[in-house]
């Protein structure tokens, strides 16, 4: 019943003005009347939860669902995935000033700008001897089911602009979420989970960013298009537990009392609101026992559990990632895991080590499992920061955050695996060779899933506006 | 899935018929620009032919009808009269997609019927019209016994074949009453006096009485908040507190003493400079102060000067203008006339105000009660008395100021300092510190950090100790001997802390035997959060050197104290060794060097009578500093002062507005880049597309400003707040759009009135709660929000305003109305924010620092909904649930959504939970007997009416189930009774009580309890 308020909030966005302009009251009337009634019988629950504003789609869909690896903090790129040799011949050398003169820099400010050798050797895997940091040997192993892209850039400098930036295509708080808008655009295929879905989990190494709620708003989006956060400690779900002393058929019978009454209600005052908080009842119900079972990793078989080699309920990204998953299977539109602590201003050495020891497997583990169960083809997974890291020194053992050049990397969906895209300069400052731009990497990303990212648009303040503001293009070398 | 295809085309279908039905019923009649052909032309033409030069295409403007008419290469694109004639004519009637307009790449498209309109307008000559909100408002003439709400209303819907809908019943009547005007439902007894009060003008009484309760100020107060994005932390990244609940205490008491609001803009704009601003008025220019700011290390002061400028301009934009100003960035706005330079030329006005732009806010003014302002003047007067008594001449003094004198001359005796033996050694980030014997501190190079934290615990030795010493100590070990580990030597200690458990203990004074100008001793004393901000030795590496630290009060011996040394420079400028010592002289507590500055002892050395007055009174001043026999004199001072600083930090602060004369400068940022300086400088100037008179012929101010946006020009001004009070009683704004009344805005259907209604606030005298009264008694606000379905389906947004809205409550009111049934609510007004439950975990994302939730634990708990705490990263999650903006960005339009997260709040938060617990202690405690009659009871708490027979047993089945469930199992009642810390009711056994527990959580789970109809 949510979808007779879509439908109208869709119809508002629109069209608004033309519409009343137009308006005589005979006419019309009757043929809304009949839109109305077309779409009450056609909100059954089945299809409730599956639709979007995008139908059909634009394009042939390639992937169903993105799950998308939140790097927080700003992982070197120099220690994972982009090996620079010549910046290893020049540690400690003045850095060249014709590359870093009038570019925007954060903790180094006004300082000696000195470079810094990678921290770690690189080696070659795969198929085509794709050279990665010699610290993650599990996603070597899967190579050649990525696509690594080397001339990531973006705008933002610092964490929290930068994150929004990543997630929104904005520096401005309060626009939606690129979860947000693939689940209003697509909708979500689960009946009792929500189409966007947050899990967060902490580094060891004491650098966790704060990371804001407004990285999953929806924005001036209708708020079910908001990221739920999943929580590892407390209730999974804010406010999900029933309270102290009620039991789950008490809880029940009271959620069906509710609904009693206010379907009593609506027979007097014919409300669509109240068939639509009626179903959410319901949805929150169901909730109530569907997101339990879900975060109950103890029905996985000891070789996955072994796979991704987390225990049950330890909270750790490989438990999310295993979580990811089971979220995948159950319909989930957009899965968003953080990961924290990359912010290595100091101790890049060690700090990637622990991060490895923390990512590496666990990643490996998320595209094996996909891939058994036939998932991995429809299901594109990113993996990314929300800068890189300087070439230069900080301290003598860390660098700072970096936005002109950085690595990510996607997989399946869609994705051409084996693949690498783009390049930094010889000493990793700057993305030289097909510089990829955060809005292209959302175009693609709504290209993937079927949407031509100028066409998924919602008008604010006024002006339609999209994921990717007025840019973005689509990468079509790296699509299969 | 199969059906949703047809859908839309259904839809656009709708709206093509109901376009081709009025171009046919209305091509006799006029085509009027703003209605018919604006909004055409805005959505698919002004973006390429509109007011931006630079994305202009084929030098053609259409937003003009001189660009229009304006022939080039023998191409005109409108003829008045001549369709034929008219290239725009051909243009979008082409099929030629190369020629077509607008091209089909820009994903736009005309419709048929939008073609015809059009033609049919070159037809009719082509004739613009100014934008209607640009334009000041007129006032048409109401007939003297009409309610002018109403002649509008029923005049148009006359027009359009409707009328307004039946009243509604009185009930319903006082409830959306309530709720509109106070945000709090009213009692059953309020709802029945109402009833029986047959009197005519029982409502309006109704609504006199509302108006002039305390909570109407705290209901109009919410929607204000929103708009101009009031919350308790900074935003971004730490998302760190601020001080400034005290202008919440502002709004709510302006609106509850109808302050005009012409006062009200001109305070928070720029209360800070009218003449002789009173405490109040510097208060209100908090307004100034509410953006978002960062504490985050790293950030560039120049990208965050532009991003600080651009909030306040999208502010005032959306609070006061309802203009987009902030699209106009980077370039010129592509549907208004709003070009960069209004943007940053309005951005100037602020470029007055003082403030750190990277960093922790300051603690403000402050804004203390009256009793606490005479406490204020008492303590400064004590301190005035102490002081005049130390510098108070005597003949005794001045004797002993010349055996103090040859004591200085003869070499003073030093303080002694005992070294201190580490108990404890720790460091945040990992850094090993070890003891290697007689106090020495080392922390090896392998195991240090960019930036750490070191924690040194020990116990304070015998007698009271007074201050400590740290000594930076060189070394061989250490890059250029140190005592920094940075490359060069360097240290850089942001933040020495003293500790006694939890307890900081308040260092009164720091002094170093090296201090750069840069980087003094304070610095390190001084609770600045900037990483560069703090005691250095840089300038003096490779050598000892000590900080002297003087504690404001005396530490016993044998405590547990911890002195934490922040370095967080980010690039190892932290110590290498060191070592601390402490000491039981009296204060003052200096490095050598301070308290027996080379200075002092060179007047000294001077024959007395052949010194200068000014170095005598050096002299006096730094005998009465420094001699032993002022020490408790000095300890008075320091004591009193102790005493007011004390008492200050007990007494509200506000961050606000204060004008520096050394303004940042402002200049056009090229396509919105805070990198490139290139830009023109920019004064402060008021947009230039709209009208203004009397501008001062001098530099512009933030008053001038202010004065200029309720000046008798300014067309938006009233307009704006009219329309955005409509949607508080109307569920929408007269014009739908509230943050935009430019082109991409919705005219309004009803424009006389809001116009009518924009010249009466003016006239009034910006009369807010005269505006108030004047739509709620108004016929058409009186009317039914129940629809039939034909009406439904004819006008789904109401905008014709043939009936009333319903609506589920602001997040605030379904809280407020919880606590008020259950007899929980505290309706104390204004005050610090309060932290109602909250889950525990919730701010695990926050960090720098890390921090817990704690819930008030007091009746503060049950404080309303708008006083919550207002953590703009992570709002409260049941205010959040129920779409309560988090307000990082002006929001004048919130969101009403219905999500499962609502159910889930109002089943399983503690509030609600509690609350329903607090009613079922009332249903057993004041009403019959009888469940039936109980039932009655509970749902006039809640919705002042009496069930229906079907409610009646529902409700009855399920507290007689829930009952003898409960009776079974009398331990799980027993921790249903023990939800949240009001007390445990008296009367009534406790299976009993849950069992009314579960009919109350169904109560106040009911959507009619948190709708507004």
């Amino acid at each position: 019943m949510d979808l007779q308020k879509e439908l109208f909030q869709f119809n508002a966005q629109q069209m608004t003005r033309r519409a009343f302009l137009g308006r005589n009251s005979a006419g019309v009337g009757a043929l809304s009347l009949a839109l109305l009634q077309a779409k009450l019988s056609a909100s059954s629950p089945e299809n409730n939860f599956a639709r979007g504003v995008v139908n059909p789609l634009h394009f042939p869909k390639k992937a169903k669902r993105v799950i998308y690896l939140s790097m927080a903090g700003g992982p070197s790129h120099l220690e994972t995935f982009d090996p620079k040799p010549k910046l290893a011949a020049m540690h400690d050398q003045a850095m060249p000033e014709s590359m870093t003169k009038g570019k925007q820099i954060a903790q180094l400010q006004g300082k000696e700008l000195k470079c810094f050798g990678p921290q770690h050797p690189f080696r070659a895997f795969g198929k085509n001897g794709t050279e990665i940091c010699e610290l993650f040997p599990h996603i070597g192993s899967v190579i050649d089911e990525i696509c690594l892209i080397r001339s990531m850039h973006t705008d933002a400098i610092n964490h929290d602009p930068a994150h929004m930036f990543m997630n929104t295509g904005s520096q401005i708080a309060g626009r939606p979420s690129m979860g947000s808008w693939i689940t209003y655009g697509l909708g979500c295929e689960s009946q009792d989970l929500p189409g966007f879905v947050v899990l967060t989990s902490l580094g060891k190494g004491g650098q966790n960013q704060p990371i804001a709620a407004r990285q999953w708003a929806s924005g001036y989006l209708p708020s079910k298009f908001q990221g739920v956060q999943l929580r590892a400690k407390g209730d999974p779900v804010l406010y999900l537990t029933t309270p102290n002393g009620v039991s789950a058929t008490q809880q029940k019978d009271v959620v069906q009392s509710i609904n009693a009454v206010n379907a009593a209600h609506d027979r007097l005052v014919d409300d669509p609101e109240i068939s639509a908080r009626i179903a959410q009842y319901e949805m929150a119900f169901q909730m109530q026992s569907s997101v339990p079972e879900l975060m109950d990793l103890s029905q996985e078989p000891a070789h996955v559990m072994d796979l991704y080699g987390c225990k049950p309920g330890d909270g750790s990204f490989a438990a999310n990632c295993l979580l990811a998953r089971r979220l995948a299977e159950r319909g989930v539109r957009f899965i968003q895991l953080y990961h924290k602590d990359w912010d290595h201003h100091g101790g890049v050495k060690n700090g990637i080590e622990l991060k490895a020891s923390e990512i590496d497997r666990a990643c490996m583990a998320l595209i094996t499992d996909l891939k058994q169960r036939g998932m991995l083809e429809e299901t594109l997974i990113v993996w990314a920061g929300e800068f890189g890291r300087t070439p230069m020194s900080q301290g003598g053992s860390g660098r700072d955050h970096h936005n002109h050049g950085f690595s990510i990397w996607m997989a399946g969906g869609g994705i051409k695996p084996g693949v690498v895209y783009g390049n930094t300069d010889e000493l990793g400052y700057e993305a030289v060779e097909n510089p990829v731009a955060v809005h292209d990497m959302h175009a693609t990303m709504l290209y993937l899933l079927g949407v031509d990212h100028l066409k998924l648009t919602v008008k604010f303040q006024g002006r339609d506006f999209r994921l990717t503001d007025v840019h973005g293009k689509i990468l079509k070398p790296i699509l299969v | 899935m199969s059906k949703r295809p047809v859908f839309y085309p259904i839809v656009f279908g709708w709206v093509s018929m109901s376009l081709c039905l009025m171009a046919q019923v209305e091509d006799k009649h006029e085509i009027l620009f703003n209605r018919d052909i604006r909004p055409i032309l805005s959505d698919n033409c002004f973006q390429c032919h509109g007011f931006d030069p630079k994305n202009r295409k084929a030098d053609r403007r259409l937003d003009t009808r001189e660009g229009a008419l304006k022939e080039k290469d023998g191409v005109t694109a409108v003829v008045p009269g001549d369709i034929k004639a008219s290239e725009m004519h051909r243009r979008i009637h082409s099929s030629d997609p190369d020629e077509v307009m607008p091209p089909p790449k820009n994903g736009k498209h005309l419709t048929k019927e939008q073609r015809a309109l059009v033609d049919e307008w070159i037809r009719q000559g082509a004739r613009y019209e100014p934008h209607w909100s640009y334009t000041p408002p007129t006032r048409k003439a109401v007939p003297t016994n009409a309610h002018p709400v109403d002649y509008f209303i029923e005049g148009r819907l006359a027009t359009v074949g409707l009328r307004l809908s039946i009243e509604a019943d009185k009930r319903t009547l006082a409830r959306r009453a309530y709720m509109d005007l106070t945000g709090i439902p009213p009692t059953p007894d309020a709802v029945k006096e109402f009833e029986n009060n047959e009197s005519p003008d029982s409502f309006n009484r109704l609504v006199d009485t509302l108006i002039a309760s305390a909570h109407y100020g705290e209901r109009m107060a919410i929607p204000w908040l929103d708009v101009v994005r009031f919350a308790d932390t900074i935003g971004y990244h730490s998302d760190n507190p601020r001080n400034v609940w005290p202008y919440r205490d502002y709004v709510i008491n302006a609106f509850n003493q109808n302050k005009r609001f012409d006062q009200f803009t001109i305070e928070q704009l720029a209360g800070d400079l009218l003449p002789n601003s009173r405490l109040e008025q510097k208060v209100a220019s908090a307004f100034n102060r509410l953006l978002l700011t960062t504490e985050e290390g790293g950030a560039q002061a120049k990208d965050y000067e532009a991003r600080m400028l651009t909030d306040r301009v999208r502010a005032v934009g959306t609070v006061w203008l309802a203009q987009t100003i902030g699209c106009a960035q980077c370039h010129d706005h592509k549907f208004d006339p709003i070009s960069t330079r209004d943007f940053y030329a309005l951005g100037s006005f602020f470029a007055d105000i003082s403030e750190g732009v990277i960093g922790k806010r300051e603690e403000g003014i402050l804004v203390p009660t009256a009793s606490e302002e005479q406490k204020l003047a008492e303590l400064n007067s004590q301190i005035t008395r102490f002081k005049n008594e130390l510098r108070s001449e005597s003949e005794e003094r001045k004797i002993q100021q010349v055996e103090w004198e040859a004591g200085l001359s003869n070499g003073h005796t030093d303080v002694s300092w005992g070294i201190l033996i580490p108990q404890k050694l720790h460091a945040d980030r990992g850094s090993k510190l070890s003891h290697l014997g007689d106090g020495i501190i080392d922390v090896p190079a392998a195991s240090s950090a960019a930036s750490d934290s070191y924690f040194v615990t020990f116990k304070t030795p015998p007698g009271t100790t007074m201050g400590f010493k740290l000594e930076a100590l060189s070394s061989e070990s250490l890059p250029n001997k140190g005592p920094g580990r940075s490359p060069k030597g360097a240290f850089i200690i942001n933040e020495i802390t003293v500790k006694d458990g939890d307890h900081s203990l308040k260092v009164s004074e720091a002094s170093a035997s090296y201090e750069s100008k840069t980087n003094p001793a304070k610095q390190a004393i001084d609770e600045k959060n900037d990483e560069r901000n703090g005691w250095s030795n840089v300038g003096l590496i490779g050598q000892d050197t000590s900080i002297y630290l003087e504690m404001a009060s005396p530490i016993p011996e044998g405590k547990l104290v911890t002195i934490i040394l922040r370095q967080a420079s980010g690039d190892n400028q932290t110590l290498g060794r060191f070592r601390i010592s402490a000491t039981q002289a009296p204060a003052p507590i200096r490095a050598p060097r301070v308290q027996y500055p080379e200075e002092i002892l060179k007047i000294v050395g001077i024959p007395s009578q052949k010194r200068s007055s000014a170095d005598s009174a050096k002299l006096a001043s730094h005998f009465r500093a420094t001699a032993p026999q002022f020490a408790e004199l000095r300890r008075s001072i320091t004591d009193a002062e102790l005493a007011l600083s004390n008492f200050e930090k007990s007494v509200a602060h506000c961050i606000v507005s204060i004008h520096t004369d050394n303004k940042r400068t402002v200049r056009i940022l090229p396509r919105g880049d805070w990198q490139n300086d290139s830009g023109e400088l920019i004064e402060p100037a008021l947009p230039h597309y709209l009208p203004r008179s009397n501008v001062p012929d001098r530099p512009l101010t933030r008053l001038d400003l202010a004065n200029w946006i309720v000046g008798k020009e300014n067309p938006l001004t009233a307009r704006v707040f009219v329309n955005r009070l409509w949607k508080q009683f109307f569920a929408s704004g007269l014009s739908k759009v509230l943050d935009d009344l430019g082109t991409q805005g919705e005219p309004p259907l009803y424009a006389e009135l809001l116009d009518w209604l924009a010249c009466e606030f003016v006239e009034s005298g910006w009369d807010v709660k005269h505006m108030v009264r004047l739509i709620v008694t108004s016929r058409a606000y009186r009317q039914t929000s129940v629809a039939s379905r034909e009406l439904m389906a004819s006008d789904p947004y109401n905008r014709e305003l043939s009936r009333q809205g319903r609506w589920r409550l602001e997040a605030e009111f379904v809280r407020d109305t919880a606590l008020n049934v259950s007899g929980l609510l505290n309706k104390s007004i204004g005050g610090p924010s309060s932290r109602p439950y909250q889950p525990e975990g919730y701010w695990e994302n926050l960090n720098f620092p890390a921090r817990t939730y704690p819930n008030d634990k007091d009746d503060r708990q049950f404080r309303r909904g708008l006083y919550t705490w207002w953590q703009r990263s992570y709002l409260h999650p049941s205010m959040l649930a129920f779409d309560a903006p988090t307000r990082e960005e002006c929001t004048a339009d919130r969101i009403r959504s219905n999500i499962p997260q609502q159910a889930l709040v109002l089943l399983n938060d503690p509030t609600y939970v509690e609350a329903a617990r607090n009613l079922a202690a009332k249903i057993v405690r004041l009403s019959g007997s009888d469940t039936p009659s109980r039932l009655a009871w509970a749902f006039y708490q809640v919705l002042q009416r009496a069930p229906s027979e079907t409610e009646s047993n529902e409700l009855a089945a399920l507290y007689q189930k829930h009952l003898s469930e409960f009776v079974a199992a009398p331990e799980f009642a027993e921790s249903l009774m023990q939800v949240g810390i009001s007390e445990r009711p008296g009367t009534g056994s406790t299976p009993e009580l849950a069992a009314w527990t579960s009919v109350a959580r169904v109560l106040l789970n009911l959507h009619e309890t948190i709708t507004r109809s």
